[in-house]
């Protein structure tokens, strides 16, 4: 029986038919299903890790405990994991343990594009790389086994359109893999990596990488698939559906196994074949390989180095370089397309963040930002985020530049996930070294960017136990920082009040803005549409510029100005009432100021209202 | 198209408004009908009221690329309509767009700094392509079948009519995928969207 699995279905699937004992990550663009479909199969334990070194080292402990682990995470995870990724690769484990990175090739939600077949090449660990769902799963149960076969965690490396595509899976049963050991290893040589240990270590790390070789001579994961021998295309992952898609007549090396590379294998292929053309996606990571063996070959001379391959660019570049393409490619021009209006993300009407935003938007201060969905208060016309960088990385922007005597008071923003992932140390940073950076920390109560999952903040955990939630005031308080408040994120008044006490002080202050996300499933039922009174609106403008996509310009326009009076979707309006408060001449109604209109109209107005805020 | 042996499909809307759905049904469909079958979607920031597209791609042998190239899709499904613009270098010349007349107005028209495109653009750029533009009016149809959320089963019905399957290998689909309750009203949803090819054809 087969099913439509996604790349990421396929992953987990075939983790647990290898009988996965604990999965462990950090939700991330493209590999965050990963984790959410394996917390649905029954015997494995499951979480949510609060960052991904954390994760790997989570997984590496269950596997020196000899049960098989799994850590995933999106390509920049494993920046963060990197650490401990090292040092499992020099102790080896007990049992299977994997580790997925889904790189984002075109950085569809990414802040970089990074080829994660180098960490691999790194730090000597052997890297898988499937093209269809199929192979993920088989993939990762081939990984378990590897990992077991040699004594070293193995990269399953994927990318965006892998995780996130579907194709048929062939479903097979749980294996029955009983635990390898019963008690913790007592094992120092091996897993205490002192330098007298670690230098033993070294050399069998690298002959593990020689002995890794010989197997991928024979492994049916590398496979030549001779057809015209005019063409050889030496390929791998998603890229090999494009060759076959583009290039159906040219000899195929498909290697499965990226890491280390089978020389045999390629020299017979190359042998064969007139002229031999490496198509990857990103870096040049297996042309490399090759033309280090001496093999001469062509790769990214006709290849893209940046973005996301597809069937159109590896088209257009095969024509290009005189290959017998399976039809002329497309020209972009002929359409004669309307200048479009882009269509960028925003945030959501109702977002807890834009109030925020609103307030340091007026107050033109610069604020150091962080990964989450609040990067978007980057955007016009709040244009509140000037730094960016990875998870994390917003508070300690801010302590630099306030500590060189940038003489501006900085602020820092994060949410309360993130800061959970790496805004905590460099928090303790700041307290420790006292500089007067105001950290704004964003609590909507979950991880929303990647889809709504908890965190330390939630007081669930990914597989439905009640915990206990860390409380951020009583930890910001415990660091030493003695100027913290608390706002509602939907109290501008009370916001701006708040900044302006922690301002007034020139020491560290955390300001914790809390509010749940309103796309929630039981805060949606909160929903109530505010409206506007045309009678009282001038047409100012002020609403429009808290960049809520509830508010729009309505047809109507003030007799006085001339222009155009503010209208609220009640389709998209979640009632959070910012447009009210930021409204200078009380146009827009709130959720009591409708509740009491109605009240007082008949019973033909039917909109439910609950006054649940 | 009834004797082809693969078909390409382009998906395309706005963040929410329920392509994901529309695109597992129609993978489903192809798989049943005995299809290799693949399908590939965006997701990330998207989300966030940004563009969205899912490809969905059916071959009697062999499905390869997750994607279609340029100029390869033989129906552009588009679930708005300035959408449909973006996307319509997709279609392959001689295609198909079915195109759900409902404008999302993004916030860079709404804040007055770019103007959302009039209809005429449709079917001059359709036209342009030699392909038949079928427009459906997705939400009154859903709306009068009881529930203006089966805008996208209404889609999927117009859709239907371009394919040489029964409507019932559609419906079991479908039928699988939608709650118990809904049943009725999504059967009547999908009927409107057939209904609507016949009728409300402009090219």
């Amino acid at each position: 029986m087969k099913r439509m699995l996604s790349g990421n279905e396929a992953i987990a699937r075939g983790a647990w038919e290898a009988g996965v004992h604990l999965a462990a990550a950090y939700p991330g663009t493209p590999s965050t299903e990963i984790l959410e479909e394996l917390s649905r199969f029954p015997h494995v334990y499951c979480e949510w890790s609060t960052n991904e070194k954390v994760a790997v080292d989570v997984a590496v402990g269950a596997a020196y405990a000899g049960r098989r682990a799994i850590a995933t995470m999106k390509h920049v995870g494993l920046n963060v994991a990197a650490d401990s990724f090292f040092y499992a690769s020099f102790t080896g484990a007990e049992a299977g343990l994997v580790i997925v990175s889904a790189d984002d090739p075109g950085m569809h939600s990414s802040q970089n594009e990074q080829d994660n077949r180098r960490f691999a090449q790194f730090a000597r660990v052997p890297c898988l790389e499937p093209s269809d769902s199929q192979e993920c799963k088989d993939f990762t149960i081939a990984a378990f086994d590897l990992s077991e076969k040699f004594d070293t965690p193995v990269l399953l490396r994927t990318t965006t359109r892998t995780n996130h595509s579907s194709t048929p899976v062939e479903l097979g049963e749980r294996a029955d893999v009983a635990p390898r050991r019963k008690k913790f290893p007592r094992d120092p040589a091996k897993y205490v990596m002192i330098p007298a240990n670690a230098r033993a270590r070294h050399p069998l790390v690298e002959q593990r990488v020689l002995d890794l070789a010989a197997w991928a001579e024979k492994t049916p994961l590398n496979r030549i698939e001779w057809r015209d021998r005019a063409i050889g295309i030496v390929t791998a992952g998603i890229a090999y559906q494009y060759a076959r898609e583009v290039l159906p007549a040219a000899s195929v090396l498909k290697l499965g196994m990226v890491y280390p590379v089978p020389e045999r294998l390629i020299r017979a292929f190359a042998a064969g074949v007139e002229r031999l053309i490496v198509l990857e996606e990103l870096d040049p990571v297996l042309e490399q390989e090759i033309r280090l063996l001496g093999i001469a070959c062509e790769g990214k001379s006709i290849f893209p180095l940046c973005g996301e391959l597809d069937p159109t660019v590896v088209r257009r570049a095969a024509a290009a370089a005189g290959l017998a393409v399976d039809r002329p490619p497309v020209g972009a021009a002929a359409l004669d397309l309307p200048e479009l209006p882009a269509r960028p993300p925003v945030l959501c009407a109702g977002c807890p963040h834009r109030g925020v935003f609103q307030l340091l938007s007026k107050k033109k201060v610069p604020v150091a930002g962080d990964i989450g969905c609040y990067t978007l208060g980057l955007l016009p016309p709040l244009s509140a985020i000037h730094s960016c960088g990875c998870m994390g990385a917003g508070i300690g922007v801010a302590h630099g530049a306030a500590k060189a005597g940038i003489g501006e008071r900085m602020v820092a923003v994060i949410g309360d996930s993130t800061f959970y992932h790496t805004g905590l140390p460099a928090l303790a940073n700041v307290a420790y070294n006292r500089s007067n950076v105001l950290t704004i920390i964003l609590d909507n109560r979950t991880t929303a960017m990647t889809g709504h999952q908890s965190n330390p903040g939630t007081g669930l955990t990914l597989q439905h136990q009640d915990t206990g939630v860390i409380e951020l005031e009583p930890l910001v308080r415990a660091l030493g920082i003695r100027r913290v408040a608390t706002v509602d994120s939907y109290d501008v008044a009370g916001l701006e009040k708040a900044y302006k006490e922690l301002m007034a002080h020139d020491e560290p202050a955390v300001l914790v803005a809390r509010r749940e996300c309103a796309l929630l499933p039981e805060i949606r039922k909160r929903w109530v549409a505010l409206e506007v009174v045309e009678e009282a609106c001038t047409g100012c403008g002020i609403c429009f510029r808290i960049g809520c996509p509830a508010i729009l310009k309505s047809e109507e326009m003030d007799a006085k100005s001339g222009k155009p009076l503010a209208l609220i979707d009640a389709d998209a309006c979640t009632g959070c009432e910012v447009c009210a408060q930021v409204c200078p001449h009380d146009a827009i109604l709130t959720r009591d100021q409708m509740r009491e209109a109605r009240e007082h109209q008949p019973a033909s107005c039917s909109t439910p209202l609950d006054g649940g805020n | 198209m009834p004797s082809q042996s693969a078909f390409s499909f382009v998906l395309v809307g706005v963040g929410g408004q329920g392509t994901l759905l529309a695109s597992n049904i129609l993978a489903e469909v192809g798989l049943a009908a005995g299809f290799d079958v693949k399908k590939s979607e965006v997701h990330g920031m998207a989300q966030r009221g940004g563009s969205v597209a899912s490809h969905v791609r059916w071959d009697k042998e062999k499905v390869f690329s997750p994607l279609v190239g340029l100029g390869e899709a033989d129906v552009l499904l588009s679930f708005e309509k300035m959408e449909a613009l973006r996307f319509a270098r997709f279609l392959r010349r001689g295609g198909t767009a079915v195109v759900n007349d409902m404008a999302i107005v993004p916030v860079t028209v709404s804040s007055g700094t770019s103007v959302y495109p009039g209809d005429e653009h449709l079917t001059r750029v359709f036209g342009a392509l030699d392909a038949r533009l079928v427009m459906v009016p997705g939400e009154t149809l859903a709306q009068d079948a009881g529930n203006v959320k089966a805008a996208n089963v209404v889609l999927l019905g117009a859709v239907s009519r371009l394919l040489p399957f029964p409507e019932e290998a559609w419906w079991a689909c479908i039928a699988q995928r939608v709650p118990k309750k809904f049943l009725e009203l999504n059967r009547v949803a999908f009927a409107a969207g057939r209904a609507a090819v016949s009728v409300g054809t402009r090219a």
